[in-house]
């Protein structure tokens, strides 16, 4: 056995490969408004602000809103 | 590699709105019911019933659904691009152990800390005329949190080098609680539950709200953890003499350089 340390070690880790901030940024950039405006539209959307008119979209995720925390009515 | 780590957030993103749903279901759901029933009987005499736009039905079924999954998934890819920006920058922590301290980041930064502020309200409470300042205070609440969380994962690893991971860790945790009490120092309350609305019914729905996010931001941290260990996996070693499989480009965890590191705490 060359490396029985290796092998009665599996606390230690190799450690995880890091992501360049550059590759990332166009990623977390798109992924970031993406989310936003899905999360708009299920916490906000036709309470405060209302792009579509009147109130099916507010109704529809009604008790989404109320349970995951957001402000409703 | 990014691509790889964001569908997989998503994909987990579903199946932890699938289990939130199961939650809100069998808790959230009563308590939706019974804040409306206090609602319906406390409305003013003669006045005009609110057209029912959507059924109850609808509402707390495909609806509930609806704005569930759509939220699991916005968190999941979120929370992977988080994790992508996490992975290997946190000292020398296993995928899974990443993806638990992210996930218990977005859980604190996006729900926990503003909710301390502003808790959810069932229908029933909260005043009509109030709601864009809510809306407002909550949306920043929760900004202030997410700046705060992430301020703190940086200060972390700055101090980390002069006090050691673990003392760092406590040093920027009660940083960020001085500048969260701080701002929600700053920040005005929001009282406004009816007279006579039910303390058990404000406490449980607010419960069952906690129970939902918890569930699902614990199901994206785990389930996405374990499937980028996996993922992670060195391929399986051949038998000598057998034809050499090339392995995945950027996927094996190869320590670059060969030394190990230290684990740091």
């Amino acid at each position: 056995m060359a490396h029985p340390g290796v092998l009665d070690a599996p606390a230690a880790p190799a450690p995880l490969p890091t992501i360049p901030l550059s590759e990332l940024a166009p990623f977390a950039l798109f992924g970031s408004l993406l989310a936003l405006v899905l999360l708009y539209f299920v916490g906000a959307e036709q309470g405060a602000v209302s792009l579509v008119a009147g109130s099916n979209v507010h109704e529809f995720v009604h008790d989404a809103r109320h349970l995951l925390g957001f402000p409703c009515h | 590699m990014v691509r790889t780590l964001l569908i997989r957030g998503m994909l987990v993103g579903v199946a932890a709105a699938v289990l939130a749903f199961v939650v809100a279901k069998v808790f959230g759901e009563s308590q939706v019911g019974l804040a409306i029933a206090f609602e319906a009987a406390h409305e003013a005499p003669g006045a005009p019933a609110e057209p029912e736009v959507v059924s109850r039905t609808v509402q707390s079924t495909i609806g509930l659904f609806t704005g569930l999954l759509a939220f699991g998934v916005a968190v999941g890819g979120l929370f992977s691009l988080a994790y992508a920006v996490a992975q290997g920058r946190l000292g020398a922590l296993r995928a899974r152990t990443t993806a638990g301290l992210v996930a218990l980041a977005g859980f604190a930064g996006m729900y926990l800390l503003p909710s301390l502020k502003y808790p959810a309200n069932p229908p029933a409470v909260g005043n009509p005329d109030t709601i864009a300042d809510r809306t407002s205070l909550y949306f920043a609440a929760m900004l202030i949190a997410l700046a705060v969380v992430a301020g703190g994962f940086v200060a972390a690893r700055r101090l980390a080098p002069r006090f050691g991971s673990w003392d760092a860790a406590l040093l920027a945790l009660a940083g960020g609680l001085v500048v969260i009490g701080l701002a929600y120092y700053a920040l005005p309350a929001a009282d406004e539950t009816p007279e006579g609305f039910p303390a058990d019914v404000l406490w449980r729905f607010r419960v069952d709200s906690l129970a939902i996010q918890a569930t699902l931001w614990a199901t994206v941290g785990l389930l996405f953890g374990a499937l980028t260990e996996r993922a992670n996996r060195p391929a399986p070693v051949r038998a000598p003499g057998a034809t050499p499989v090339s392995t995945l480009v950027g996927e094996a965890p190869t320590a670059p350089g060969g030394s190990p590191v230290a684990t740091g705490a």
